[in-house]
């Protein structure tokens, strides 16, 4: 039993953690989405917490600063702000905010003080990202109205999320009391709401598969809420169904192929035909491979979105191709 | 052409003692460290691999999963290899307590294992296993059993780090900065400005209000009792970064064909170069070069007119699905080739795709045959 689609539930949703194993292309689907969501004139906020600048790199621009700016349009007259946080300039800001710090501020940050205050508690660093993060999604303008009508994360990978979302652990060695206190419960309210949920980026491989399912459970046991799973790079299966089996076994009858190819006008060598079937075996083999990773995905029970491979890698056209994509499966 | 990587030159030149394997994550380091080691033991060298982070099954099938943070010899049906080969995976947590008990006294030791804030920075420290795998490098070389070691390196996103992060790690644990902020009065006594030491107080103050009283006490506590011990971490990392300099070690930078892992790969390539460390070359894992010397778009065209009659349908599949590969191959070889551009005399093996993961002796066989 396959779940329905991205439904009205994923829809109300205004946080949206895109996560997935190393390799799978989390950015990529992070940014896709966040073009799918803000399609038919929304304005989406896309943001990165590792440090990385793949999102620079995605839509090729200069590396962006910790100030929000915007980043691509969308159709139907809707907006891409990208942000990229860095915890060292989130906690200097914090530090202005709560202990007029500012100026001094500065000379403490070349000092390497601020990295050291990051450094020697590692909760810190994660709860002021997702501090940053919750500011973001609450944020309103002047009439009351969300700035951003949905804030779209590239998070840590499925290895580390739980860990990363789970604000109560990671403020264990933090302060019992005051700001940073008070704003972190307020995140904690968020994540375990119905405003956020998880996505789940993977490929159609063994590993990334059962990845995803781990995550799932982890994320379950943790009271956060899977959204939808995402498969990456899927490729077309070239062999008609009732072939796959024997290809897979190395059975591929190659006097036939050579008959068809001679049809079409094409004499090949039987060194090259010999190699034509061992990419047919491989073929083969490489679509059970994945029939299993599906296999495996469905007992999750979560709602699946397809993005095809991109055969000549992913540059901007492709990621609005990959929006229009994620739309046409009901991304909204 | 690049120059071609050729595994066995590198193997079977005895002066060649340690291998280490770099690379961003997820690009097969560990299956590639691995098969360089089954393939050196099969070759006569007396091999250690160091694995860090391996997958379930492949740690299984050579048993790495075993407890202890030793090396134990690799017992498999039907591998009676020339040398010897052993393995292990990296034990960070037990590496770092081994270097505590090392360089102190018992009781002084006892105090270090015991706080808290060891047991953050020992497990959840960013950079300690890189720091430890390091440190591991180097009591295997010290140990003399062996003459090969391959070396897998952790799986971070930065193939940078494995050089950088046991420094910064010397850097964040350097006292002084928690020395400053658990003894405000100290920092006048730096001979900093006056604004600056004004803020640094205010600062201690911000800092103590935000990480709990309780982490501070047990980070100023852990400071004074690894004070002394620090002298001896420092000086082991610079001995192990010497041996990574020496003419007896190889880097190998591992590489998948994509965008990211070459960049890191790059980016690595240049970092030694800079620091004058031995590179032997780049492999580039999981290529899907074509086996068939036929154009994608001949194959497409023949597709096209096989599609119109009808007939002829496992041909018109083959087809297509080699043109699906013609494509891959193209954009592979154009991004393998942007790199061999920008570093010209950098040897470069490619390791096409296996069909499915690599978990046991023959799938790392078959690499290391691929390897050479």
């Amino acid at each position: 039993m396959t779940a329905a689609g991205w439904n009205d539930a994923i829809s109300r949703v205004r946080l949206h953690v895109v996560t997935g194993k190393g390799g799978t292309g989390k950015t990529t689907v992070a940014a896709a989405l966040a073009l799918a969501l803000a399609t038919g004139g929304r304005r989406i906020l896309l943001i990165e917490v590792e440090g990385r600048q793949g999102i620079a790199q995605l839509f090729d621009t200069e590396p962006l600063p910790y100030a929000e700016q915007r980043i691509a349009s969308a159709p139907g007259g809707g907006e891409v702000r990208a942000l990229h946080v860095d915890a060292e300039a989130a906690l200097l800001e914090y530090f202005t905010m709560f202990y007029n710090l500012g100026f001094a501020g500065r000379t403490l940050r070349r000092m390497g003080a601020i990295e050291f205050a990051t450094t020697i508690a590692p909760g810190l660093r994660d709860v002021l990202l997702t501090g940053k993060v919750k500011e973001c999604v609450g944020r309103t303008d002047e009439h009351g109205r969300h700035v951003y009508d949905a804030v779209v994360l590239d998070a840590p990978p499925t290895g580390r999320i739980v860990k990363f979302l789970d604000v109560t652990r990671a403020m264990v060695d933090l302060a019992k009391v005051g700001p940073i206190k008070g704003q972190s419960e307020g995140v904690v309210r968020l994540l375990h709401s119905g405003d956020t949920a998880v996505h789940l980026v993977t490929l159609l491989e063994e590993m990334p598969a059962r990845e995803t399912i781990d995550a799932v459970g982890e994320l379950d046991g943790a009271e956060l809420r899977p959204g939808v799973v995402i498969l990456n790079r899927v490729r077309p299966p070239r062999l008609p169904a009732r072939s796959v089996t024997s290809a897979a076994d190395g059975r591929v009858d190659a006097s036939r192929v050579r008959d068809g190819l001679a049809a079409a006008g094409l004499d090949l060598t039987s060194d090259d035909l010999d190699g034509l079937v061992a990419e047919t075996v491989e073929h083969a083999i490489r679509v059970q491979a994945e029939q299993r990773a599906r296999a495996l995905l469905a007992e999750v029970d979560l709602p699946i979105l397809e993005l095809p491979e991109s055969t000549d890698g992913v540059d901007i056209a492709a990621l609005y191709e990959f929006a229009e994509t994620l739309v046409e499966q009901g991304a909204h | 052409m690049a120059p071609a990587l050729r595994i066995d030159a590198l193997i079977d030149d005895p002066n060649t003692h340690v291998i280490v394997c770099c690379g961003s994550g997820g690009v097969g380091k560990t299956t590639t460290a691995a098969a360089i080691g089954v393939r050196a033991a099969e070759r006569g060298r007396k091999t250690v691999v160091l694995t860090i982070d391996p997958a379930r099954r492949l740690a299984q099938s050579l048993g790495l999963r075993e407890l202890g943070n030793t090396p134990r010899a690799v017992e498999v049906d039907g591998f009676e290899p020339a040398g010897e080969l052993s393995a292990m995976m990296l034990d960070m947590r037990r590496t770092f307590d081994d270097m505590v008990l090392a360089h102190a006294g018992e009781e002084r030791a006892k105090e270090v294992l015991a706080n808290p804030f060891y047991k953050t920075i020992s497990t959840s420290f960013s950079g300690t296993q890189e720091y430890m795998a390091m440190e591991k490098l180097g009591q295997l070389a010290a140990e003399g059993r062996w003459d090969l070691i391959v070396v897998d390196t952790p799986p971070s996103r930065s193939a940078l780090d494995f050089l950088d992060a046991p420094q910064r790690m010397s850097s964040a644990l350097d006292g002084r900065m928690i020395k400053l902020l658990t003894g405000p009065a100290r920092a006048g006594g730096w001979g900093v400005r006056k604004v600056v030491s004004a803020g640094f107080g205010l600062f201690a103050k911000a800092v103590s209000a935000i990480v709990g009283g309780q982490l501070l006490a047990d980070a100023s506590a852990f400071v004074q009792a690894f004070d002394g011990m620090f002298g001896g971490f420092r000086e082991r990392a610079r001995k192990t970064y010497e041996l990574l300099r020496s003419s007896g070690t190889a880097f190998l930078v591992v590489a998948a064909p994509e965008p990211d892992a070459l960049r890191e790969a790059s980016y690595f390539v240049e970092r030694l170069s800079a620091d004058a460390m031995p590179l032997a070359g780049l492999v580039v894992n999981r290529t899907h070069p074509v086996l068939a010397l036929l154009s994608g778009p001949a194959a497409l065209a023949a597709a096209d007119r096989l599609d119109k009659s009808g007939d002829a349908r496992l041909a018109t599949a083959v087809l297509r699905l080699h043109a699906d590969r013609a494509a891959v191959a193209a954009r592979e070889s154009r991004l393998v080739a942007r790199f061999t551009k920008a570093h010209p005399a950098v040897r470069v093996v490619r390791v096409p795709a296996m069909p499915a993961d690599v978990h046991d002796l023959a799938g790392l066989r078959e690499v290391g045959d691929k390897l050479s």
